[in-house]
């Protein structure tokens, strides 16, 4: 039968891939071998586009567990015996069209990574990205997403302790949802995710499965049209209570029961097919599936569908021949579905069969071979005249300006404080939460130990548009800034690749470069990539989104007792670190300040990787040495807004130095608000020892300057001049403010 | 004294509980929703926080229904102690335990946020150890904790000094703007008849380590301790 | 003008997932409700409003549902409208 084109594309094949397909059968495939290659071969399943750059990350360390792609997530040595496995994925298009289910299932789809590996989950962070607030929709995604995190994360009792949110008009209509998890345990206690074992059974723990997200894994793979909202039977609806059964369940059986079982593996994207192909094709073997012995929540479904099917919060696992009755117990035990669907086979082949039809038989290894494309870039018009943009041409920021200029940054929609957010998110169940979000990064405990995780998320896409290598390297700097600004060591990334429609030249161009920018960083910061995830063809009618590399950090922190975090006490001396205050035009590229007083997305970003890794090295030789009392990564909004933060979640004001205020230089902007990198603002109490700090960053090649003193209630600096009061209204009351569309904080009026 | 600390299918604070317990020094085992068999006469039930049953329905409503319930109700009966926390307060009040409803947070939004408390009264074996005026900050974790039950009704427990905390400032000034939720009151907590029964939605356990901001809650495990004469409640 | 009011009911898709509808079911098992086999759980609000007739209302109502009270994604809508008679 020859396949027409309305059916390649309902499987979002190309004919050419379909030839290819022929080629490799050498006959023409079974409706159900065609929906299975479709998916698999789709970008979300097979990364067609992004794998043959993937060899340019670094990808081992001394701390690397696991390798890339070899198992779910990324696996980390954290000593004496504790590991950490973490990834992030995005849930981008399904946000788009529902963002409460959408987001809520991204939650679900990351968690089921890291318990397939047997850790258990601890942390949880989102990094989301929107078009502008003063867009009634995009206020509508923006609280749907917000609430299905929150609606998910807090169900299951997994913290949501951080991420980050930035709001640009290329992300209007296309958000961005990268959902991150951690999930922690003892090294022994890591599960593989293969097929091992020829006549071992492959049993389907959980849901149900419905009709749910047929095709889901091509619908993330083609771009968002009119037609989208349509597609709706690519909608899931998330349980996080079924999730919470199968987690406690999967993290019991690694933690106790390991020996029992040879696999486990989540349902993802395209479902049982990418799981049981995954399984097998990481163990040498194959697979046979009787979707008879599949339970449905629907009636009348066809082989095709079940096969392809992404309904939620179902796991497969691949019990030892002899403890299969242990298994099923103990999944039963938690109330929870468990049938034998399948057989581990040693042909190599994926078998599928429909009682006693034989529906599907093909070679895993076609399945587990998509076509790889050699990226065409070139690079985008436009992009040498705004990065050659004279900053210096702009009138700088008057002095009287100035205060009126902090307040509107800080109640900006990019810099306000996330308070609205993360109040709505459970982020201290399982009391670990060391330092919790509003600062840097999170700090987890790992109880029994004195040690605590790290974890933070960063990525500034405009940076990475206007020159997507050196803002991708500046997306690993930050986050590895944030996880030092909490005491602790990077260790390594996961990244969370969104981006256009990799055909496109340009997009093509922001994609390599983006990787190389990755790969730059993260051989100078020494933190391997362990995991990874691809989101491309994010488009709407009016373009791509920003090129948005999403970096998620993960770092440890050796005595947990000594976290630092971004508030300071009563008279501390704040500390610019990594660079003298006063700054060229040049640092105003891509900034905030740029963005909102002269409207303008322009100018060169720049890092110098050496200098980061020096000053990283400092500020964590500075706390090793017990010098510093607080600290916070200096970068959105520069030096002001950083001080601003620091002394807001204080609750004091600042005082200048008695030595007399820092010269701000020739530029007032860019002194308060250029967002120079490879910077931090440190504090250090009375009772500790500047000029031991000034000794350690002559030693360092590290430029230091006094800003001022925390204490009382007026925040002074330079031509700033302000009650704190005002300050943490300004930054605190204003996500609120823009997403109630008036000028007073819903909650301030509902109270009154 | 010894705790018994349940788990429906979707609590989740069963760990924090037996490790904040454990931090007074309160040995726990964990008891599975399905299991009815009895508790000892000096045990303490906790009804930790969660999401049992997903919340699907009402908060705690096809929880109430659990083998367990009828043990938690035998217990409550004979005078022994029993404490829910949010999610466990809210199993309590659709069993009938506690009076009062628990509703949507007037914010219609979830809520997790440090909050003050101040006791209500001295007399229960869970706030007598607290010094009058004593501000504690535990925090709360809820989309559903706007406490609500009729006037009379209200009335009633104040009269009987069974509303056992109460939201308030840093300062210990029960004001509107101290209520974190809408509660009727600002009540944060509530007493059964014999004041054995603790219902709460703030989370004392996640306060019983500095390094995790703070060890207020752990007046209240405390109090438990101090009320229980060597030997168990039973064994004087 | 007249005053209607509508009683509307909103209910998941029928191909869509029910967790509430799910753990519902199961519960009910547990209380010893061996022969129920499904549970769905859906909305019901009732809205009054003045409209010049029946037709009207009725209109309006489905603009509401469409816009706001359900949503098409995932949610089915069905209504009645009565027009109150002032006693």
């Amino acid at each position: 039968m020859p396949v027409d084109d309305h059916t390649l594309a309902q499987v979002a094949m190309s004919r050419a891939e379909y030839e290819r397909l022929l080629a490799m059968l050498d006959r023409e495939p079974t409706e159900v071998e065609l929906g299975m290659v479709g998916a698999l071969w789709s970008e979300h399943c097979g990364y067609k586009h992004t794998r043959p750059l993937f060899h340019h990350f670094p990808t081992s360390g001394p701390r690397v567990l696991t390798e890339v792609g070899a198992e779910n997530a990324g696996a980390i040595d954290l000593g004496d015996g504790w590991c950490a496995v973490f990834k992030m994925e995005s849930h981008n298009h399904p946000s788009a069209i529902e963002p409460y289910e959408g987001a809520a299932t991204g939650v679900g789809g990351i968690l089921r990574d890291i318990f397939a590996m047997g850790m258990r989950p601890v942390a949880l962070l989102d990094s989301l990205r929107f078009g502008p607030l003063d867009d009634a929709h995009n206020r509508h995604l923006f609280a749907g997403v917000v609430a299905g995190i929150g609606g998910y994360g807090n169900c299951i009792g997994v913290p949501t302790v951080g991420g980050e949110v930035q709001m640009d008009a290329a992300y209007s209509g296309n958000p961005l949802v990268n959902a991150m998890c951690v999930g922690v345990g003892r090294v022994e206690h890591l599960l593989s995710a293969a097929a091992r074992g020829p006549g071992n059974l492959l049993v389907l723990v959980g849901a149900d499965t419905g009709r749910d997200g047929i095709h889901g894994a091509t619908f993330a793979s083609v771009e968002l049209d009119e037609d989208s909202a349509e597609r709706r039977p690519a909608v899931q609806v998330g349980n996080p209570f079924m999730e919470k059964l199968l987690m406690e369940a999967c993290v019991e059986l690694a933690e106790h029961h390991g020996d029992w079982i040879e696999g486990l593996q989540d349902l993802g994207a395209a479902g049982l097919t990418s799981s049981a192909v995954e399984s097998a094709n990481r163990a040498g073997t194959g697979i046979d599936i009787d979707v008879a012995r599949v339970p449905r929540r629907e009636l009348h479904m066809t082989p095709y569908e079940v096969m392809l099917s992404e309904s939620q919060e179902r796991m497969l696992v691949i019990p030892k021949r002899e403890h299969l009755e242990d298994v099923l117990a103990l999944f039963r035990r938690w109330e929870l579905h468990a049938d034998v669907i399948g057989v581990v086979t040693d042909d190599r082949m994926a078998t599928i069969r429909d009682g006693d039809e034989v529906v599907a038989r093909i070679p895993i290894a076609v399945l587990s071979d998509p076509p790889q494309y050699d990226l065409e870039p070139a690079r985008p018009a436009g992009l040498d005249a705004r990065l050659s943009v004279d900053l210096t041409a702009f009138p700088d920021l008057a002095p009287e300006a100035a205060t009126a200029a902090l307040r509107d940054l800080l109640g900006s929609e990019n810099l306000a404080s996330r308070r609205w957010i993360f109040r709505q998110y459970d982020h201290q169940v399982q009391t670990n939460t060391v330092v919790a979000p509003g600062g840097d990064a999170a700090v987890i405990w790992l109880k029994g130990t004195d040690r605590g995780v790290a974890v933070a998320s960063d990525c500034n896409g405009r940076l990475v548009g206007l020159d997507p290598r050196v803002g991708a390297q500046i997306a690993v700097a930050e986050a590895a800034r944030n996880v030092v600004a909490v005491g602790g060591t990077p260790v390594a990334i996961t990244d969370c690749l969104n981006f256009g429609n990799p055909e496109r030249p340009e997009v093509a161009y922001e994609l390599e470069q983006s990787i190389l920018g990755l790969a730059d960083a993260c051989a100078a910061l020494g933190t391997p990539v362990v995991s990874g995830n691809a989101s491309l063809y994010n488009e709407t009618p009016t373009g791509a989104v920003l090129p948005t590399p999403t970096v998620g950090m993960l770092g440890i922190v050796d005595e947990v007792r000594r976290a630092l975090t971004i508030a300071p006490k009563d008279g501390d001396t704040l500390v610019l670190v990594g660079a003298e205050v006063p700054q060229s035009a040049d640092t105003l590229a891509g900034s905030e300040y740029l963005a909102r007083a002269h409207r303008t997305v322009a100018g060169r970003p720049h890092i110098d990787l050496d200098r980061e890794a020096r000053v990283q090295n400092f500020v964590r030789e500075a706390h090793a040495r017990w010098l510093l009392s607080a600290a916070h990564d200096c970068a959105d909004g520069g030096l002001a807004v950083t001080v601003a933060e620091s002394c807001i979640a204080a609750g004091l004001g600042l005082e200048p130095p008695e030595d007399g205020p820092p010269a701000l230089g020739p530029r007032l902007d860019a002194a308060l608000f250029g967002e120079a990198q490879s910077r931090f603002v440190v504090a250090v109490t009375e009772h500790q020892d500047l000029e031991g700090l000034r000794r350690l960053a002559g030693e360092y090649d590290v430029p230091l300057a006094v800003i001022g003193v925390a204490t009382g209630d007026r925040f002074r600096l330079g031509p700033l001049d302000a009650p704190i009061e005002t300050l943490r209204d300004a930054s605190e009351g204003g996500l609120g403010r823009i997403l109630a569309g008036s000028a007073a904080d819903p909650d301030v009026a509902r109270r009154a | 004294m010894r705790a018994a600390v349940l788990v429906f299918p979707g609590t989740w604070s069963d760990g924090d509980c037996v490790y904040a317990l454990s931090c007074v020094g309160i040995e726990s085992r964990r008891v599975w929703h399905r299991d009815a068999t009895p508790f000892d006469a000096d045990e303490l039930v906790v009804l930790p926080g969660g999401f049992s049953y997903g919340d699907y329905l009402r908060c705690g409503a096809i929880a109430r229904f659990s083998p367990v319930m009828d043990s938690v109700r035998r217990h409550a009966e004979a005078g022994g102690l029993v404490i829910g926390i949010c999610n466990g307060f809210q199993i309590l009040c659709e069993a009938g335990l506690l009076p009062g409803v628990l509703m949507r947070n007037d914010s219609l939004q979830f809520r997790c946020q440090p909050t003050h408390l101040v006791a209500a009264e001295h007399q229960s074996p869970f706030t007598r150890g607290i010094a009058r005026n004593r501000v504690l900050e535990v925090p709360i974790s809820h989309g559903e904790g706007n406490y609500f039950a009729d006037e009379a009704t209200l009335d009633a427990l104040e009269a009987a000094g069974r509303v056992a905390f109460r939201y308030c400032d840093h300062a210990g000034n029960v004001t509107p703007e101290a209520n974190p939720n809408g509660s009727l009151r600002n009540i944060a907590g509530v007493l059964s008849e014999g004041r054995n029964v603790l219902g709460m939605m703030p989370h004392p356990e996640r306060t019983c380590d500095p390094l995790l901001g703070g060890e207020d809650g752990n007046a209240i495990w405390l109090s438990i301790l101090s009320a229980v004469p060597l030997g168990g409640i039973m064994g004087a | 003008m007249p005053t209607f009011q509508a009683r509307i009911n909103v209910m998941l898709k029928p191909l869509v997932n029910d967790p509430q509808g799910l753990a519902v079911r199961d519960g009910l098992h547990t209380l010893g409700f061996e022969g129920v086999s499904t549970v769905r759980v859906g909305k019901r609000i009732e809205v009054t409003l003045e409209a010049s007739d029946a037709a009207a209302a009725e209109s309006a109502i489905r603009s509401m549902c469409e816009q706001l009270l359900a949503n098409p994604v995932i949610e089915d809508f069905r209504f009645e409208v009565g027009e109150v008679v002032a006693g």
